[in-house]
């Protein structure tokens, strides 16, 4: 599905990457360890995650995911969000904890991430 | 051969505790791959591997070198830095063992997953270590003739 649907079905704040909301989403994937992440990130994945430094961007860009979903209200840092525009990353804020987010998107029919590396 | 015998010879300078930076050498990388029309699927390997390297080099060294060579057959990325080493290097190889400090932690990062993912990503995998002197870590990846 694309990421506006997403964003449009949970009411997502959009922080950055608004002009790229067409791109797909096809998996998820919940987590907070960088290297994980990198183990199983799928390019088009939609990653829920409480991390808002820098690196988030350069995680999210080297995987090519589709967007990145920050729970809780969680605020990110101005440079943060400018880098993500830059990259072309979509961040997304949300009041829902990680938990409601990843069950709501499992119901849009977002599949999980599976366990290849490639 | 006076031009190298590399097609393509690049290098990164990595500074430690280089937060702000951190994953550029590993995006130049992946941007030189994709320009030069390698395969997907390998292009991700090498990123995937150049950036735990990257980060190793930020989170646990004292700064230094990485280096991308690609040649027709195959793809070199190479990360150096002058210390502190590894003392015992089947011991950081395992999966989950990590040094990295509680504020690294706190930021994602230490899983000690980033050695075992490079050895995962690359078809052949080389390190030196020396305590004191420092680290060499080289990636080799195949380019399969399509
Ligand atoms: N360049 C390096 N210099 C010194 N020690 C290193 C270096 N790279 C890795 N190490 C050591 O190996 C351990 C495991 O590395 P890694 O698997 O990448 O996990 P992590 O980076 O999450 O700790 C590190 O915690 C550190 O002790
Ligand atoms: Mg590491």
């Amino acid at each position: 599905m694309k990421v506006s649907q997403m964003v449009d079905a949970l009411s997502l704040k959009v922080l950055a990457g608004e002009r790229f909301l067409d791109r797909e989403a096809e998996s998820g994937y919940c987590c907070d360890l960088l290297s994980r992440v990198m183990a199983k990130g799928k390019k088009g994945m939609a990653w829920i995650t409480v991390q808002t430094h820098m690196n988030i961007v350069a995680v999210a860009a080297l995987v090519e995911m589709a967007c990145v979903i920050i729970p809780e209200g969680i605020e990110v840092d101005r440079k943060v969000l400018d880098k993500a525009e830059e990259e072309g990353i979509i961040v997304l804020s949300s009041d829902l904890t990680a938990f409601e987010l990843a069950g709501k998107l499992y119901q849009m029919g977002i599949t999980p991430v599976c366990e290849a590396v490639d | 051969m006076k031009d190298g015998y590399y097609s393509i010879e690049q290098v990164f300078r990595i500074k430690a505790w280089d937060f702000a930076s951190a994953g550029e050498a590993s995006s130049q990388i992946k941007k030189i791959l994709k320009q030069l029309g390698i395969d997907p699927a390998l292009t991700r390997r090498v990123t995937i591997a150049a950036y735990e390297a990257e980060m190793n080099l930020i989170i646990h060294s004292v700064g230094g070198e990485m280096r991308l060579k690609v040649t027709p057959q195959s793809i070199i990325v190479t990360a150096e830095d002058r210390g502190p080493g590894i003392p015992d290097i089947a011991l950081a190889m395992q999966e989950g063992y990590s040094t990295a400090p509680e504020i690294a932690r706190e930021l994602g990062f230490g899983a000690g997953m980033g050695l075992p993912n490079i050895k995962r990503c690359a078809d052949r995998l080389n390190i030196q270590s020396s305590v004191g002197k420092g680290t060499l870590l080289e990636m080799y990846f195949d380019i399969k003739a399509g």
